[in-house]
């Protein structure tokens, strides 16, 4: 691999040792995940025609393979997001977990609970209570007001019209759309418009929300706003959520963890930092090689041990701070940065190795 | 060996071009032509075992009918349809004519504008002063009766259609047959089964208006993004809902498209059903056209465009005001909308109380007429007497000049050489399922005893088509250079098209008299609007980038079009063509009628005489047979837009 990334450091390939293996607690868990469109839909799983690619596969059968053989776990609470280039199978993915798309083979547990089995009754139930989802194109309906469309779940799953319009009007507060009730969609610019879809979403008060490239359809300033807004109300309301994109930056600000998908298969599964810090082959190497690193690794990720000698009067960080928020306190200090985690000092970073992380070059340490 | 297989061995071998083959197809169809011609030309036999058969099978089928098939199927169905059809045109009656026009009147108020309501309600009391008013309620109710019936059918169909792709990719090619089948054709089959009455002509609108109704609801449905839908299920919609509360309301103006084709498709049967005991303006019109009274068809004919005008005007927008956000809809408050409504209520109960009880309001008075039929007589007079040299001579020049020709060779050709070419013209331009099909549609018109009245036809149809052809691509040529004369083009082909079929005979009857030339000219009006707006779409849709590179180096406008505009623009001439072919023969085979001749006279014919029931069938299903062979041949187009809609999904 050529890469000019800084390695791992000890401390943080153990901590890359603990990201695969997650903690007992899981939201969602996805095993062996296939989805195939096409003719062959239920013959080529199994057989040697599995093996082939992509092309290879749609060439010999017609066939085509969106999703295949994916697993993740998703842990309560987090922002898992996926991320991968057009046509790798996303949109696919995340149909196939509530059954939008009726995946091929695989599992889905949700609350220990397996998606594939439900009936198609209890499969409605889970999608009034327990899921939603945010689309790209915000999926609205254009006759209806505003109020009317963050209501449509409420009003499905059969509640009183009182009922749904309060609950309507407060989760349109909580998005600030505050006195659009009474307007209709497309009176409403593409930011607002998504506003809206995000909470018809949160109406329902889901366990878990996906989002299909919501803010791939606004303009960079609306859909940093909006980033900011999704990390609010995660906050504010802690739910689980699924996010798809193909922003890098966006994976990288909003994920707790981040999927690399290509061509139906997930790459690699880790933390932003180890993302960037520890692309897994060349095609994640080169999706991460434009971002700073500084804005993702962390102290941790790139310190060393601390050695016999080492002047102690530097300033302290947790190692779980970002490169880029420690610059200039190194900037200003002749010793190095210590690392400090739970009031033990853990390691050390140098000068020079945080300005190698922000050139994107090896320390020569 | 056929021609077929002469043409196909070159192409694989040599891979000409498509202009190539066809020009070393037609080089080699004529060296066979001339020591072939004369030979098996197949002359018609009026007394061919299968007419008598077929005339056998007609009596048989008078004879039974009490056959359990009658007595549970075709019986109750013609028979409720025509007690519904009386039923509503007892109540148009008893409305009287002052009840009707507040009614359209109030319609128009409500749903349009006061002006539209003015509009329609004159066009109405027009319609009294030509004195065809009772007519025109029968034709009113018999619509009104066809076309519920039809979204009764079409709708619920087009909305399953819309959600299943099994159920679309079921009924695409029965619609696809049902639109290019000229109606005609399906009246003798449809009469043995129902027998003349206005339930008969009902149905055979029905079977016309329907495809529209299925064709428009389906794209509506499909027309709401597949997002949306997704959105709703992803909230845990059920199916019900989904199409309740997204489905269909999104698809709403495009379903009120639908409606509004469905009125007008079942206004342009108007005519053609008559032929089969429809009554009404149809009735009227036929009467005067079968006498040569141009004058009396001129009023029948202006009573159908006026009320084909005042069910248009009034469904075209109705299907717009549904969609309430539309910018002017906020013009108008809530307030003033509850006013108006109150208003038109109020017109039409006023309207009704005065249609019902005042006998001046319930009968249109007869005092009052505003008749057109004597000026255009002496119209038309005054043509026979001083244009003659100009129609007549048009007429003698295009038949020594081209019709005769043409018909003499084909009608001398041995049928095997013609459905050859045909075929291998087919597989040329269309690809190897074209051409099997037109060979057996083409083997089957020879086997139906109708082949040299079909050769008639066809002579018409290739002339028709080729003056249809050349000022269509012209006329459009010229409205896509030019917003001035695209400006003027619109509303004429608009008017053009919404005018129901039969009105073109009137004036080329008028001017040409009873002939093959008239049939022609007739087909050539109904099918230039079509071609027109084609050719022009497609040549507006060449690239500017194409037009200004072109121009940059230095060509001449007409340069411009031969080698930029009309070759890029090749699709839509395509398209053109075969909308052209399909329109131009509806056409020919009505001009049966006014002297036209082949398989259209001998549809009437049969229609009209029990003797000529056999041959009328026959030219019926050799009608259909031949609009299938000619939509194939010129179908390469079309079939290009399939794959690519294939593509796209
Ligand atoms: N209904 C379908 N039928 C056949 N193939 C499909 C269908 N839906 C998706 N595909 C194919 O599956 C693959 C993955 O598509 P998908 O929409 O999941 O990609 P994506 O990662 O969401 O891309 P994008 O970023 O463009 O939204 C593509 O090759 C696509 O052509
Ligand atoms: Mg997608």
């Amino acid at each position: 691999m050529t890469s000019t990334f800084p390695a791992p450091g000890p401390f943080a390939q153990a901590r890359l040792a603990a990201g695969q293996q997650p903690s007992g607690e899981t939201a969602i868990s996805v095993k062996g995940l296939w989805k195939i469109f096409g003719p062959g839909e239920h013959k080529i799983i199994g057989t040697p025609l599995a093996e082939l690619t992509r092309d290879e596969l749609r060439l010999a059968t017609g066939s085509n393979v969106a999703v295949r053989d994916v697993s993740f776990d998703v842990r309560p609470g987090e922002v898992f997001v996926v991320m991968g280039l057009s046509g790798s199978g996303k949109s696919t993915l995340i149909r196939c977990l509530t059954r939008l798309i009726e995946p091929t083979a695989g599992e889905v547990t949700f609350d220990g609970e397996e998606i594939g089995k439900a009936s198609q009754a209890r499969l409605r139930d889970l999608r009034r209570h327990r899921f939603s989802m945010v689309f790209q194109h915000f999926g609205l309906l254009p006759h209806r007001r505003v109020i009317d469309n963050v209501a449509f779940g409420l009003e499905v799953r059969g509640e009183s019209k009182k009922a749904r319009r309060d609950k309507a009007a407060q989760m349109l507060a909580l998005v600030g759309l505050e006195g659009q009730e009474m307007r209709y969609p497309d009176q409403l610019s593409g930011g607002m418009q998504q506003r809206v879809g995000l909470a018809r979403a949160l109406a329902v008060d889901p366990d878990v929300m996906l989002f299909d490239e919501p803010f791939s359809a606004l303009d960079p300033l609306i859909r940093r706003d909006m980033q900011n807004e999704v990390l609010r109300l995660h906050n504010e309301v802690g739910k689980t959520m699924i996010f798809i994109t193909h922003d890098l930056a966006e994976a990288l600000k909003l994920g707790d963890h981040v999927a690399i998908m290509r061509a139906g298969q997930i790459v690699q599964i880790g933390r932003p930092e180890e993302i960037v810090g520890a692309p897994a082959d060349d095609y994640v190497a080169d999706f991460v090689q434009d971002v700073p690193k500084s804005y993702v690794l962390t102290l941790g990720w790139i310190m060393r041990e601390v050695r016999p000698g080492d002047p102690l009067d530097g300033p302290v960080y947790p190692s779980t701070t970002v490169i880029r928020e420690a610059v200039r306190d190194v900037a200003c200090s002749d010793s190095p940065i210590r690392i400090v985690d739970d009031g033990k000092l853990v390691g050390m970073v140098d000068r020079s190795m945080v300005l190698a992380a922000i050139a994107g070059t090896e320390p020569e340490a | 060996m056929t021609a077929a297989a002469l043409a196909a061995r070159p192409r694989a071998a040599l891979r000409l071009s498509k202009t190539r083959s066809i020009l070393l197809l037609s080089a080699v169809a004529v060296l066979l032509y001339v020591p072939a011609n004369g030979h098996l030309t197949l002359p018609l036999d009026t007394q061919a075992p299968l007419f008598i058969a077929l005339n056998s099978f007609r009596d048989w089928m008078i004879a039974n009918r009490t056959a359990w098939f009658f007595v549970f199927f075709f019986t109750p169905v013609r028979e409720g349809t025509a007690g519904l059809v009386d039923f509503v045109t007892g109540w148009l009656t008893t409305l009287g004519w002052v009840g009707i026009a507040a009614i359209a009147g109030a319609l128009g108020l409500v749903f349009v504008t006061w002006r539209t309501g003015v509009a329609v309600a004159g066009a109405l009391v027009l319609v009294g002063l030509l004195g065809v008013w009772d007519a025109t309620m029968v034709t009113l109710g018999q619509m009104i009766v066809a076309v519920a019936l039809s979204l009764v059918i079409g709708i619920p169909i087009g909305i399953w259609a819309g959600r299943s792709d099994r159920v679309q990719r079921a009924v695409t090619p029965l619609l696809d047959l049902m639109q290019i089948m000229p109606t005609y054709a399906y009246l003798v089959p449809l009469v043995l089964l129902f027998f003349i009455g206005n339930g008969t002509a009902t149905i055979a609108t029905m079977i016309y208006a329907i495809p529209p109704a299925i064709r428009l609801t389906a794209l509506g449905i499909r027309g709401v993004p597949a997002e949306t839908v997704e959105a709703a299920s992803s909230l845990g919609s059920t199916g019900w809902q989904v199409l309740r509360k997204v489905q269909i309301p999104m698809a709403r103006s495009t379903i009120g498209l639908a409606v509004n084709q469905t009125i007008m498709m079942a206004l342009s049967m108007v005519v053609i059903t008559a032929f089969v005991g429809a009554g009404g303006l149809g009735e009227v019109l036929l009467k005067a056209l079968e006498i040569q009274d141009v004058g009396g068809s001129f009023d029948a004919g202006v009573a159908i465009v006026l009320l084909a005008m005042v069910l248009d005007r009034l469904t075209a927008s109705a299907s717009q005001t549904s969609d309430r956000r539309r910018p002017g809809a906020d013009r108008v408050s809530v307030a003033d909308r509850r006013q108006i409504r109150a208003a038109g209520l109020v017109i039409a109960i006023v309207g009704i109380g005065l249609g019902v009880t005042q006998s001046w309001a319930h009968v249109f008075p007869s005092d009052y007429s505003l008749s057109f039929a004597d000026p255009v007589n002496a119209l038309v007079s005054w043509l026979e007497a001083n244009a003659v040299w100009l129609t007549s001579g048009l007429k003698d020049v295009a038949s020594s000049w081209l019709l005769d020709p043409l018909q003499q060779v084909l009608t001398a050709a041995p049928f095997w050489l013609v459905v050859g070419y045909a075929a291998a013209l087919a597989l040329i331009v269309s690809g190897r399922r074209a051409a099997t099909v037109a060979a057996i549609a083409g083997l089957a018109i020879a086997a139906l005893g109708v082949w040299r009245p079909a050769m008639e036809t066809l002579t018409q149809v290739l002339f028709g088509v080729l003056i249809a052809m050349v000022v269509g691509v012209a006329v459009g040529t010229w409205a896509a250079r030019s917003s001035l004369v695209s400006q003027i083009v619109r509303p004429i082909n608009d008017a053009l098209q919404t005018m129901p079929a039969f009105v073109y005979l009137i004036p080329a009857l008028a001017l040409f008299g009873p002939t093959r030339f008239t049939a022609v000219v007739a087909a050539v009006i109904y099918a230039i609007p079509a071609v027109t707006r084609l050719v022009e779409d497609g040549v507006r849709g060449v690239s500017v980038t194409a037009i200004e590179s072109a121009t940059s180096s230095g060509s001449t406008a007409f340069q411009v079009i031969r080698k930029v505009q009309l070759p890029m623009a090749r699709r839509s001439l395509l398209a053109g063509l075969n909308q052209g072919v399909v329109l131009v023969l509806a056409m020919v085979v009505v001009g049966g009628l006014v002297g036209g001749q082949a398989l259209g006279y001998h549809v009437v014919q049969g229609l009209a005489q029990a003797s000529d029931f056999g041959i009328g069938l026959s030219a019926a299903l050799a009608i259909v047979l031949l609009g299938v062979v000619l939509d194939r041949i010129t179908q390469g187009a079309g079939a290009r837009r399939e794959v690519k809609r294939i593509e796209d999904e």
